[in-house]
This record gives structure tokens, sequence and C-alpha cells, in this order.
């Protein structure tokens, strides 16, 4: 498999190779596009609770990155690949979510307990 | 037997990824556009499941099988709950005004176009992958995590000792007691202080005025009641 892909990129060149293989960049879009969804996530949504499952994509989008830039199979010529730190680094960001998700979703119980609402833009008690 | 012909003519891993990436791409912004949050929780499950996929494809099956057991079985079952607790019917679905929506459409287009641009910037991460096998990653991120490396330095990297993860393992190990015990904490059912405790401390106060230990679940309460604010 590998074979024929080598000769179609000695047959057709640099530009058909880089259509048809997937390379780090492909990923970085869609981590990029990941991201964006969740700021924009964060910034608009007034439910609490799409607030956190934007902080839950930028995370997401960020982990993305780590993997394409660890992966052995994606790395082009000359390029250099991050090995196992990227997947460690990767490992501990989907823990360190995990953990942030506990505590957010406690601290929105609690703001649904008190206010009785779960709008954020309620959340005005320290408003001077 | 033209069919099988085609069929490996197609590189599936291509076909693979662009799935995937359109799913989670899709997904991702369809949690921006939905108003209701049970939709929003739907299609975020559904973007983290295709991201799984995607690591998949970039050979970290580790990392995609703890996404998938984490993230999806994990925080999303966990953010369910938090959906099914305060879904009251006016908060199900909480629009945003219409002058938020543009102004984030404007930072978003502003961000995209920038990451993008970055993406882009470096030459050698446009380049195809050569599509070198990754050795199984299991074993060499476990043995990590306790501080010996086991795994083959990446082509290109330089040389030189490579620290192992014993210490952000330990940090990482403790971060989460103390955040399984803070949740706990933080989300735990509080005592109510009814109307019948406060009724029975305001009774007891009035009857033992000047020392007298209330029970301690309504003092604070029976204390603003009974005595006002003589104290």
């Amino acid at each position: 498999m590998s074979g024929m892909l080598g000769a179609g990129v000695a047959i057709a060149g640099p530009a058909f190779a880089a259509a048809d293989g997937v390379s780090v960049a492909h990923y970085l879009v869609v981590g990029a596009i990941l991201f964006t969804a969740g700021i924009v996530c964060m910034a608009v949504k007034r439910n609490a609770l799409g607030v956190l499952m934007g902080i839950e994509l930028v995370l997401n989008g960020a982990n993305v990155n780590f993997i394409a830039f660890a992966s052995p199979y994606l790395r082009g010529q000359g390029a250099v690949s991050l090995g196992i730190d990227g997947q460690v680094i990767a490992l501990f960001v989907i823990l360190l979510a995990a953990a942030e998700a506990a505590v957010a979703l406690a601290i929105t119980l609690n703001f649904y307990n008190n206010h009785s609402t779960v709008d954020v833009d309620r959340a005005d008690d320290l408003k001077g | 037997m033209t069919g099988c012909l085609m069929l490996a003519a197609v590189n599936f891993h291509t076909l693979l990824f662009y799935l995937f990436a359109i799913l989670a791409c899709g997904f991702a912004v369809g949690v921006v556009v939905a108003d209701n949050v049970v939709r929003m929780a739907l299609y975020l499950v559904l973007s983290l499941g295709a991201t799984a996929g995607l690591f998949f494809l970039a050979g970290a099956e580790f990392i995609g099988a703890m996404q998938l057991m984490i993230y999806v079985g994990g925080t999303l079952v966990l953010l369910v709950f938090g959906v099914m607790l305060t879904a009251q019917a006016p908060f199900v679905t909480i629009k945003t005004s219409p002058g938020d929506r543009v102004l984030a459409g404007i930072v978003a287009a502003s961000l995209l176009a920038l990451l993008l641009q970055a993406a882009f910037s470096v030459e050698a991460w446009r380049r195809p992958g050569l599509g070198e096998v990754a050795q199984p990653a299991a074993t060499p991120i476990g043995v990590a995590l306790v501080g010996i490396r086991v795994d083959e330095p990446p082509a290109g990297a330089p040389p030189g000792v490579r620290s192992g993860y014993l210490l952000p393992f330990e940090i990482v190990s403790v971060h989460l007691l103390v955040v399984l015990v803070g949740a706990a904490y933080l989300a735990r059912a509080k005592r109510r202080r009814t109307q019948r405790a406060i009724e029975v401390a305001a009774s007891v106060q009035s009857l033992v005025e000047p020392v007298v230990e209330v029970p301690r679940q309504a003092r604070g309460s029976a204390s603003a009641l009974a005595t006002g604010g003589t104290r």
C-alpha cells in the first residue's frame, strides 16, 4: 500500500501528493475549527452548561493538534514528530478536562440552587 | 471486478479522515448554532466521538480509546446529568440576542482566519505524511508515566536525555483527588431550613430566653427570627 503511494508520488510529483495524502496541516485545520467553535460557544451561550461545552470543545481542539504533531504516521518529509510526549500531554489534557468538568458542574448546580436559573447573565451579584 | 479495482484505488485513510473531520467540525458548529441545551449535548457527544476517530487515524490508538472512555463515557454523562438536573422549561432554550450572534460571527471569522493562516504557514506541516506505521503506544505511555522511557526517540529529534512523566503523573493524581473531594463538597445536598425547624427553634428560644442551646441546623434563622435585631 505504501509502495503504491510512493509510486504515485514519484509519478505525479509533490503537487499530487499534497492533494492526496493527509498532512499535519489537515489536522491543524480541524483543530482550528473546533477551537473557534468552542470560543464562540463560551462567548455566546447564556446557559452555563453551554459555556462548559464550549470549554470542552476548546480543549479537544488543542488535543487534536497535539495528536497531529505526535503522530509518526502524519510526519512529513523533514518534519520533526513529538513522539510519545505529545500523546502523554494529550492524556493529561483529557484528565484535567474531566476534573474541570466535575468542578464546573458542581458550581453550576450550586448556582442553580441559589438563583433558580442557569442563565449566566443573571450571575451579577458582584456588580458594583 | 471494476468495483474491486475502484475500491483498491481509494485511499481509505484519506477517505476516513475527511469523513471524521467533517463530522467533528460539523457537529462542533452544531453545538454553537443549536439553542436547545439537550441538542447541544448530543452534538457534543458526536463531535467528540468523531475526534476519537481522528485520533485512531493518526495512530494514537490509546489516546483515542481514552477519549472515548473518559470524554464520551464520563464527562459527557456528567454534562447530560447537569442538563437533566437544571432542565426546567424556561432554561432548556435560552436564546442569544442577534447582536451577540453577529459580533461572535465576526470574532470567529477573524480568529479562524488567523488560525488557518498559522496552520498553513510552515512548509513542513503541509507535506503529506510518510505513512510510517506507529508502534503500539500503550506500553511506552504507561512506562513513561512512571518515569522510564522505553520508546525510540522520533526521527529528527535532537539527541539528549528525555525526562519521564512521574512528577506530572503524581501532580495529576493528587489534583484528581482534590477535585473529587471538592466537587462532592460543592454539590452535596444542603440541609434545608424548613419553616417547621424555624418555628421549633423560635419556641425553644422564647421558652428559655437568656442562655439557649438552639439545635445547630436552625441556629442562624432562629436567632434572626426570634431575637430580631437585639443581638
